[in-house]
């Protein structure tokens, strides 16, 4: 029998290119945006204490004396969990399908432009071929271990969502030991990528996994002193205290406030890369050396939760690094006494308070994609490093390095004054401005070195 | 040590510049116009028509200036070409072509039938857009119906045969080609597949 699922996206798209272009927009702005108002409204709700008040003003029920008050929570929690997977779900789409346009034009290619409107719709596609495909699991393989493997990287890749905060108050929960509760979880995912490695019963996904754990262990010692760097700056593990002691202006961000935390910047997102195994320090999947690495024996839904897991780590990596050094959600002018003016001391805070919250989410956002462009254009302009290139670039570049940042930092928090800060932090962002239009100025001369190129965005 | 000091530095300014050259590159690429060809939808030209004059795509035959020698089929090596002749019944003197197919399905465009043909009246052009849904219309039928069969051409010494321009017929037959038009039957097939299995092979 044959099942036709209406899936066939190019004569879809060509027979009703309005849909199309609807379905694009959909998936691109109200999707995420739905997620984010959710976020906004569920977020901040999720104490025991605001629920209680809720369901005492709105519904007369006293639910703190009820023996039922513990399932509500976790609905609550559920609710906050569904927000949290589906957001996930959505960026790591989304990102692939930027990744590849991006791509597409470094190297002169237009990448996926059919499904949707310019293309967007691929990655849906992507993931419903993906889940439809059959799950294959070897015949020698460890079977529970197989199938559980995925899992374990998916949980390394949803953990941190409960400390990373979108917004003022777009955040699940604030840790007190958020920073080390983060470098704790993401550890998870390289379980999932060794317990896969192993599972498999393959020589190539062996490898896979093994180089997996020696590149993770590794890297996890620059990036963890590196995020002391921040830690020791604020005076907190919390990540939202850490975004509270920085400011909205480009040089009250911890990444310009002294030399060695703008050094730490570029060595924990380095780091981080190798941790999240982007390119150039993907070993362990290396495509030309071991097929598909660790996951070379997956096939249908598993291997969409890795692929899934992969690209959605960009947003852990690029939100933590704009949490702990570019300033996270702070909105430029906006104080603390604003927000918790704004909040009132009613049930539903004021319309002011919902602006606040939605320009610190947009902010943050806005952050978060940069530093992921970031990462695929270095993606796109990197090969990968060999494994002896990547243990000597860790282990006497990066550790030495991040020791000396940290050292430095620490020194400077004793002995340098408050104005030191404002000045660094001047000096070093004008620095910034002045690399950044030499950078811009060096490629638009790389455009004009062809004869007969210049700057051109058409032709999507 | 000293040596050794220089090196280690040399390193970490070599990685800064290769990062700022290399990211300069693929971001100018990023910025420039894609040179891919979106084909089919935004050419500027039919891709047809750019290809070289000698490109060997789908053979076309001119049947007015065929004179039924069979050359063709004999050089075709996987028997591509079915052609058959019979004569006029109003004139004994004169032969007609009352079929001539080319299955596209299974030729290799490999132009040995093009070599022989003393009038080019078969020649490859420059088509090479021929999808169908059914592969029976794949098989390209130059005399269309065998009740009015087409006259042999007899070469006027001295002189050309006065063939059609090469592919023009080939663009006309795709032009009118339907997608998802039935699977054409030739009538001598068609007689042909209701005998076959009334009548099994002997031996």
């Amino acid at each position: 029998m044959r099942i036709t699922l209406g899936l066939d996206s190019t004569s879809l798209t060509r027979r009703y290119p309005k849909l199309a272009v609807l379905a694009s927009l959909f998936m691109a702005f109200a999707a995420p945006m739905g997620l984010y108002v959710a976020a906004l409204a569920i977020f901040p709700l999720n104490t025991p204490e605001r629920i209680n008040a809720m369901s005492q003003q709105w519904l007369g029920y006293d639910l703190a004396g009820s023996p039922y008050r513990n399932l509500v929570y976790a609905l609550f929690l559920m609710l906050v969990a569904f927000i949290a997977v589906n957001f996930t779900a959505v960026f790591g789409g989304v990102s692939t399908w930027v990744e590849r346009r991006v791509a597409g034009r470094m190297q002169s290619r237009i990448g996926p432009n059919r499904t949707g409107a310019a293309g967007f719709l691929a990655w849906v596609a992507d993931a419903v071929k993906m889940i439809l495909k059959e799950d294959t699991i070897p015949g020698s393989a460890d079977n529970l271990l197989f199938r559980a493997a995925p899992y374990f990287s998916m949980i390394g890749l949803l953990l941190p969502f409960v400390v990373l905060p979108f917004g003022e108050a777009a955040v699940v929960t604030d840790l007190n030991v958020g920073v080390f509760y983060v470098t704790a979880v993401t550890a998870f995912v390289v379980v999932g990528i060794l317990v896969s490695g192993w599972a498999s019963n393959s020589k190539w996904a062996l490898f896979g996994g093994i180089r997996g754990a020696a590149q993770v262990l590794s890297y996890e010692i620059p990036a963890g002193i590196c995020l002391m760097v921040p830690v020791l700056m604020a005076g907190t593990l919390s990540m939202q205290g850490i975004v509270r002691a920085q400011g909205g202006l480009p040089w009250e961000w911890f990444v310009f406030r002294n030399p060695a935390a703008f050094v730490a910047f570029f060595i924990s997102v380095t780091s981080s890369l190798a941790e999240g195994n982007r390119t150039p320090f993907d070993l362990p999947e290396a495509e030309s050396e071991l097929v598909a690495g660790y996951h070379a024996e997956y096939s249908g839904f598993r291997l969409a939760i890795f692929l899934m897991v992969e690209w959605a780590n960009m947003w852990i990596m690029a939100g933590l690094a704009v949490t702990l050094f570019l300033g996270g959600w702070q909105v430029p002018g906006v104080t603390d006494e604003m927000y918790k003016g704004a909040l009132g001391t009613g049930l539903v805070p004021s319309g002011t308070w919902f602006v606040y919250q939605a320009l610190s989410m947009l902010i943050f956002t806005v952050k978060t994609w940069a530093l992921v462009f970031l990462f695929i254009w270095l993606r796109w302009t990197l090969p990968r490093v060999r494994v002896d290139q990547m243990m000597s670039l860790c282990w006497k570049y990066l550790v030495p390095g991040a020791f000396l940042c940290f050292i430095v930092t620490l020194l400077w928090q004793l002995l340098v004054p408050p104005i030191g800060n404002t000045i660094t932090g001047i000096v070093l962002f004008a620095l910034a401005v002045v690399l950044l239009v030499k950078f811009l100025v060096a490629t638009f001369r790389n455009i004009g070195r062809v004869r007969g190129d210049r700057l051109d965005l058409s032709n999507w | 040590m000293a040596e050794a000091i220089r090196e280690y530095f040399g390193h970490i300014t070599e990685v800064v510049k290769t990062f700022w050259e290399g990211m300069t590159v693929t971001l100018s690429y990023m910025l420039r116009r894609p040179i891919t060809v979106q084909y089919p939808d935004r050419t500027e030209k039919r891709i047809a028509d750019t290809l070289p004059s000698r490109y060997r795509g789908l053979l076309e035959v001119d049947t007015s200036v065929c004179t039924g020698c069979m050359a063709c089929e004999r050089a075709c090596p996987i028997g591509v070409i079915k052609i058959a002749a019979d004569k006029d019944p109003t004139n004994p003197k004169q032969r007609v072509l009352t079929q001539f197919d080319i299955d596209v399905s299974k030729c290799m465009f490999c132009g040995l039938c093009v070599e022989p043909c003393p009038t080019a009246a078969i020649q490859h052009t420059r088509e090479f857009e021929s999808t169908v849904k059914s592969i029976d219309n794949l098989v390209y039928r130059w005399v269309p119906d065998p009740e009015k069969p087409v006259p042999m051409y007899r070469p006027v010494k001295g002189q050309d045969a006065p063939r059609a321009p090469v592919g023009e017929l080939m663009r006309k037959r795709l032009a009118a080609a339907v997608w998802t038009a039935p699977p054409s039957i030739f009538p001598a097939d068609a007689a042909k597949d209701s005998k076959d299995p009334s009548e099994p092979k002997k031996g």
